[in-house]
């Protein structure tokens, strides 16, 4: 196919068989390495020049993150005429990344103009295939007015090169009072003999690497591979002592709920969302040892067929109104401080259960951590190379694939 | 003129479907098995350069995963035998005018997605769910009894879910057998174990064989119900192919487990064919 592929060394080695070798060998994934192309000085200029307003964006978001009644995008279409088709169609940060590549290798359109992508291994394989458009800045001036400063620095796309995060979420132990009997405030609960088989971790290997390392003593963020092996010794040592009932991705939340696990990683908005919605009383803490933060970012796709309609969305949620109102339904950490007051003031005009609500969202370190709060919190393992990234699935993977 | 009509026209008539074949099967399956003989990453690009070593990485890191998925299509097959057979065999001769209401009865569970029918087992069996919880109210159970996560949950879903694919093709084959077969062999004083063992299920075994590759092949590979119904202990080969493919962007490996995969299968699938005597149930079969 290209002529790396049938290199001189390539076809020699291949010796013999060479006519079904060169066969063989035209068949096959290609990549897009180049990272350096999209960031050049003067990417952002080349792939904002000549693009204009369509009217239409379509935005592809992960399940349960936005009211389903959708008064923003509402909002968002009085204000600007532009209609948006919201499709909730990412359930996995691997599988979606799978799902999309081909089409962006091959410089196709994926049918949408706005993604949310987190922080995880996948973020690095957008970013460094070139898949990701560059920013155009001078069209995000709420971002610029009111996103908190860390955001600009965090350290998978610092600048904000690439994305601004539409939410942010703490990973730590949610659990069951009632089945516990007792308060859980440590990582070493999860490695407590007397939980045997009612514990749940997350198969997602970042998540999983990160209690990991934190439970043996490290810090996620400078972590090599001597300190991975570390760390997988440690889940080994609670997955070969029964301790863990299963390796969960999003249905430990369901697991929680039916008594299979009495204490579980978890996601900060998800458990607040359940006892909201099924009445259950079930508790969120960040360990002592530290949690982690991770943040789910809107990217433009470089094939976006309509760009500007999806920086425009991007930066209306971050109109301090737009973001407050989200908060208010996701409880998800919120991006922008000043929905703080804003959903205080709401909760102040509101009456009755809704009142009660909106206090305690205003209220909670899940949605507006303070400054100790982040101090307990870590950022994922970062990634220099495939190869690392291939070296750290490797280790954690017989965890969960056993 | 009209010969070569005549020598032609068998090409023709096989060359829609051999293109499909072609197109849809081939072309797949050797750009997989190039696939697994190359090496790189998803972001530069994979490279063919003849890497047998990710076959030996795949036996050797995931033989457990294998020989599970083998074992536990194994009994899923046997049982589906043992459990399919009766049911065949009692619609197929006693189930008079309503036979096709029979037949239905046992499709109409598959006209919901496999999916979702397995994560409703999970609802079911769950620890504190309609089934145990009682139970363990009752004091019937100890209150860290489990079945979801162990491999009884695991080859139960896989049993319920391809429990038609034996079903049907050995109510077909029962449904052949000329009932004069069975009343001649009663006339010459076979008793009814007999009239069975040397008429109807010789006559069956066409079906079952069907039954038996409709079932372990799709049962050895499958990762929904070990993925839904169990847990990092029973995790079976299909699903650290999906793992591979969709979480690590490792398709070398992917391609290379499925082709090995592919391989075993085939090989056992020919020596059961072998044993049975292929001449015989494919002439019955074809009957």
């Amino acid at each position: 196919m290209t002529r790396r592929r049938l290199g001189r060394r390539d076809a020699l080695r291949l010796g013999g068989v060479s006519a079904l070798g060169a066969f063989l060998a035209a068949c096959g994934v290609e990549g897009k390495g180049k990272p350096e192309a999209s960031v050049a000085p003067d990417a952002v200029q080349k792939f904002w020049s000549g693009k204009a307003k369509n009217g239409k964006v379509d935005f592809a978001n992960w399940p349960l993150y936005m009211d389903p009644k959708k008064p923003e995008l509402k909002k968002f279409t009085e204000k600007t005429g532009i209609q948006v088709n919201y499709q909730e169609v990412i359930q996995e940060m691997g599988p979606w990344f799978a799902k999309v590549q081909p089409q962006l290798s091959a410089g196709q359109s994926i049918g949408f103009d706005l993604m949310v992508i987190t922080n995880s291994l996948q973020f690095g394989q957008f970013r460094n295939s070139g898949f990701l458009a560059p920013l155009d800045h001078s069209q995000l001036p709420n971002f610029t007015k009111n996103a908190a400063p860390k955001y600009a620095q965090e350290s998978f796309d610092p600048g904000n090169v690439f994305s601004i995060p539409w939410a942010s979420g703490i990973t730590g132990i949610a659990y069951d009072p009632k089945k516990t009997g007792r308060e859980i405030t440590k990582l070493a609960d999860l490695w407590d003999p007397a939980f045997k088989g009612k514990v749940g971790m997350f198969s997602d290997s970042q998540e999983l690497a990160n209690f990991g390392l934190l439970a043996a003593g490290l810090k996620p963020g400078d972590s090599g591979e001597d300190e991975w092996k570390k760390a997988a010794a440690k889940l080994k040592e609670q997955k070969d002592a029964g301790l863990v009932r299963n390796y969960y991705d999003q249905s430990y939340v369901d697991a929680l709920g039916k008594g299979e696990v009495w204490l579980t990683q978890a996601w900060s908005g998800d458990i607040f969302q359940k006892n909201v919605s099924d009445g259950t009383n079930f508790k969120f803490i960040i360990p002592e040892e530290g949690g982690t933060i991770w943040t789910d970012n809107f990217t433009i796709p470089v094939t976006a067929t309509n760009p500007v309609d999806a920086i425009m969305l991007m930066d209306f949620f971050y109109e301090v109104e737009n973001a407050a109102s989200l908060a208010e339904y996701i409880n998800y950490v919120c991006p922008v401080p000043a929905a703080q007051a804003q959903i205080s003031k709401d909760a102040a005009a509101a009456s009755g259960e809704d009142k009660t609500l909106l206090t305690q969202v205003a209220g909670s370190p899940l949605v507006f951590p303070g400054d100790a709060d982040y101090a307990k919190l870590h950022y994922y393992v970062d990634f220099n190379t495939a190869e690392e990234q291939q070296t750290f699935a490797s280790i954690f993977e017989p965890i969960t694939l056993s | 003129m009209n010969r070569v009509k005549r020598t032609l026209a068998p090409y023709l008539l096989v060359l829609p479907g051999g293109l499909w074949l072609l197109l849809f099967f081939v072309v797949p399956m050797v750009t997989m098995f190039s696939l697994s003989l190359q090496q790189g990453d998803i972001v530069n690009g994979y490279v063919f350069t003849g890497h047998w070593q990710t076959y030996v990485d795949a036996i050797t890191n995931y033989q457990t995963q294998l020989i599970r998925s083998l074992v536990y299509g194994l009994i899923t097959t046997v049982a589906l035998v043992v459990m399919s057979f009766p049911v065949a065999y009692w619609i197929a001769f006693y189930g008079g005018k309503r036979k096709s209401t029979y037949l239905f009865l046992i499709l109409l569970p598959f006209f919901v997605s496999f999916v979702l029918r397995t994560i409703s087992w999970r609802q079911i069996l769950t620890d504190d769910g309609m089934l145990l919880h009682p139970l363990k109210e009752a004091g019937l159970l100890s209150p860290g009894f489990h079945i979801l996560g162990t491999s009884y949950a695991v080859i139960f879903g896989l049993i319920y879910n391809f429990l038609p694919f034996m079903v049907l093709p050995i109510y077909v084959a029962l449904e052949r057998i000329d009932p004069r077969v069975v009343e001649a062999a009663r006339d010459l004083y076979a008793k009814p174990l007999t009239v069975f063992r040397k008429v109807v299920f010789p006559l069956a075994l066409p079906g079952v064989f069907a039954g038996v590759l409709m079932t372990f092949v799709p049962a050895s590979s499958d990762y929904v119900n070990s993925g839904v119904l169990g847990s990092s202990s029973t995790t079976m080969i299909g699903q650290v192919v999906q793992a591979q493919a969709l979480a690590n962007s490792n398709y070398p490996m992917a391609s290379a487990l499925s082709f090995f995969l592919m391989a075993v299968l085939l090989t056992g699938v020919f020596i059961y064919a072998r044993v049975l005597g292929t001449e015989d149930v494919m002439n019955a079969a074809a009957r």
